[in-house]
């Protein structure tokens, strides 16, 4: 049993494939750079990306994949979901050790997994795209503070540039600690200091003047629309889980 | 904008609309070309409320004012209720104001009758037009068609909107009779029938010249209230199946009846809304248009009303045994997609995956089919397979025996039998 550590990168994951073929080696178990408290009798190897080693798995991964099933694998690696290595790493060993194209073979575990963590992500995708609730600010920018499970902001931009092409607007992962800003023209990251001093009776000074009006009236439209007969809290909770209600406007 | 009006106003006027219970905003395909505000495709549901049902539109109605006295309407003529009306201004700024901030993906505009049908279906163009024209919105709107507008209007309604509906309100035209005096299902039908020719022929001008303007791209749909009159499933889903083959809709949407309006005609105030029937009915909706299933294959003269207790899949399938077991690695997608368990996702990777090795049991339950009901209708590559011949009575026993239903609440007794 070999252990690799590497730095993490999806260009690092691809040299670690290289190098298990070159060293031809059999059991590996794949970790992030931080990992440290190994076992004692393992062999641990450190593998150091590198672009040329990178780019010739890429290349056969481009042959052997279609475009969405290379895409789908770099989604998933950056989603930096607990375990996502593993399966990455046993999808792309299946698929240069199988003849032709694997993407459908579910009955193979990493594959079935593989559509598994891509179903999640997209979920998770989706539920931003759903769930995100813009504030208007005093100078007319659109904020909106999301948490997702998953790292998802990157797969958001394109939605929220083509529909809201006409205003200002930030994304901002709070857990992550990084957003993303569209300012008319692009779309860029950006990460924000956020004042810590807790004076929240500032707060509404930021805000654009019409911002209480529209969240007051959005909440009564949500009551309003409920029909209570008809009450089922079990596919409530269901459709929106409470880890999300904190920035949800009309659950507040 | 007074604030307090303003609150008051929506209160009513979401109240009143939300009875419709179409809520798509799919189909559509939208986009945002001209700089300006949202687009419309795949459909986002934005919220829920308590009562589990998703929130994508904006639902009001202009105004609750209503010269019709349907028995079944909260807004009928006769009703005493608080009564309000929006400005097309109005309208458009809360439209705008909620989908910039992502509150919705679009608009859902019905009215009441309040003066004649030209007049009314004017105002709720009006409404769409000024999104369209004056504020660059390309995100969803649905208007309803108000029975009786006229061909000019309705074309015009086309172009701005993306889905029209005009509801049926009763499965047949005795029960519409009886509750709605005022309507008749001629003036729905009519505007219906020209939308679908309008959109037959947009739909070929489009194939010759890419630039012609798009016209209700997201179809037309429609509404049946069930459970306020006497028409059995087989009515409801008759009547369903012929406007999905003559009028090419999208949806027919099934709305179980609340009781809100004491009526002699009606059902008493303190029946239940027929929730599971109204389930029933959509899954045999979906097993019309994503099945391949016939609607007198799920309801016919022998079987007028779905079972309630098990779904109507199901209960085809244990009407129809000969058929029975099949070969999971050989079978054709259309009859796989007929094996109980077996949605049209699981179905597709069966058919995907057995390319590439002939599947077991574990490699069918982990490609997601419920195996518990699956089992007693397929064979796959595995010697251990359901070797009795069981009656349906027997099948249908043991899957309600291992199955926890959501209405176990509603259905107690089958289960007291183990």
């Amino acid at each position: 049993m070999t252990t690799i550590i590497y730095d993490g990168t999806f260009e690092g994951l691809l040299t670690v494939v290289f190098e298990i073929y070159e060293r031809k080696l059999q059991q590996v178990k794949i970790h992030k750079e931080e990992w440290r408290d190994g076992a004692l009798f393992e062999t641990v190897l450190t593998v150091i990306t590198d672009q040329t080693k990178a780019t010739r798995v890429l290349k056969g991964l481009k042959e052997r994949l279609s475009p969405e099933g290379l895409k789908r694998l770099y989604n998933t690696h950056m989603a930096e979901m607990t375990d996502s290595d593993k399966i990455l790493l046993g999808y792309i060993l299946h698929v240069f050790d199988s003849e032709k194209n694997i993407e459908e073979g579910y009955g193979n575990k990493y594959v079935l997994r593989l559509s598994e963590l891509t179903k999640m992500i997209g979920r998770e995708r989706h539920r931003m795209e759903a769930f995100i609730r813009f504030q208007k600010l005093s100078d007319g920018t659109f904020y909106a503070g999301i948490e997702p499970d998953f790292n998802v902001l990157p797969l958001l931009i394109n939605h929220f540039r083509d529909r809201y092409t006409d205003q200002k607007w930030i994304i901002y992962d709070l857990k992550r600690k990084y957003g993303i800003y569209y300012d008319l023209d692009k779309v860029e990251y950006i990460e924000v200091e956020f004042s810590t001093d807790g004076d929240r009776s500032k707060l509404p000074a930021i805000y654009f003047e019409d911002e209480q009006l529209y969240q007051h009236l959005w909440k009564n439209y949500f009551n309003s629309v409920n029909i209570p007969s008809r009450k089922n809290m079990k596919l409530h909770l269901r459709h929106i889980p409470k880890r999300y209600w904190k920035h949800l406007t009309e659950k507040i | 904008m007074d604030a307090e009006r303003i609150t008051e106003k929506l209160n009513i006027l979401a109240d009143a609309a939300k009875y419709d219970v179409s809520c798509a905003s799919s189909g559509s395909k939208r986009k945002n070309e001209n700089k300006g505000l949202g687009n419309a495709s795949n459909g986002i549901c934005h919220s829920y409320t308590e009562d589990g049902r998703c929130v994508s539109l904006l639902k009001i109605l202009l105004t609750n004012h209503c010269i019709f006295d349907c028995a079944y309407c909260v807004s009928r003529k006769s009703n005493d209720i608080k009564r309000a009306g929006f400005t097309v201004q109005e309208v458009v700024d809360l439209t705008i104001n909620f989908y910039r901030r992502n509150y919705i993906e679009g608009l859902f505009l019905s009215s009441g009758i309040f003066k004649d049908a030209d007049h009314t279906m004017e105002r709720l163009v009006r409404v769409a037009k000024k999104l369209r024209t004056e504020h660059n919105f390309n995100g969803y709107i649905h208007l309803k068609s108000i029975p009786g507008a006229s061909d000019e209007l309705m074309r015009e309604a086309g172009l701005y909107a993306d889905r029209l509906s005009i509801n049926l309100e009763m499965p047949t035209e005795t029960g519409l009779k009886l509750l709605a005096p005022d309507k008749n299902r001629q003036d729905m039908i009519q505007p219906m029938g020209f939308l679908k020719q309008e959109i037959i022929q947009n739909t070929e001008e489009k194939k010759l010249f890419k630039k012609a303007p798009i016209f209700a791209p997201a179809g037309q749909s429609t509404q049946m209230i069930v459970g306020a009159t006497a028409e059995n499933d087989k009515e409801v889903l008759t009547s369903a199946n012929y406007f999905y083959k003559n009028f090419n809709l999208k949806r027919v949407y099934y709305s179980g009846y609340v009781p809100v309006l004491a009526d002699k005609r009606l059902p008493g105030l303190n029946t239940e809304v027929p929730m599971i029937r109204e389930n029933r009915l959509y899954q045999a909706d979906w097993l019309m248009r994503f099945y391949g299933f016939k609607v007198n294959e799920i309801v016919n003269d022998q079987n007028p009303i779905l079972d309630l207790d098990i779904d109507p899949k199901l209960s085809w399938a244990l009407r129809n045994q000969q058929v029975f077991p099949i070969d999971i690695n050989k079978a054709d997608l259309q009859l796989i997609l007929r094996v109980p368990g077996i949605g049209v996702q699981s179905a597709q990777k069966i058919v995907s995956a057995r390319q590439f090795r002939k599947l077991n049991w574990d490699n069918i339950k982990a490609l997601g089919v419920a195996i518990n009901r699956a089992k007693y209708f397929i064979t796959c590559n595995s010697n251990i397979f359901e070797k009795r011949d069981l009656t349906g009575t027997a099948i249908k026993q043991f899957i309600l025996a291992e199955s926890q239903s959501k209405y176990l609440k509603t259905i107690q007794p089958q289960l007291s039998l183990f």
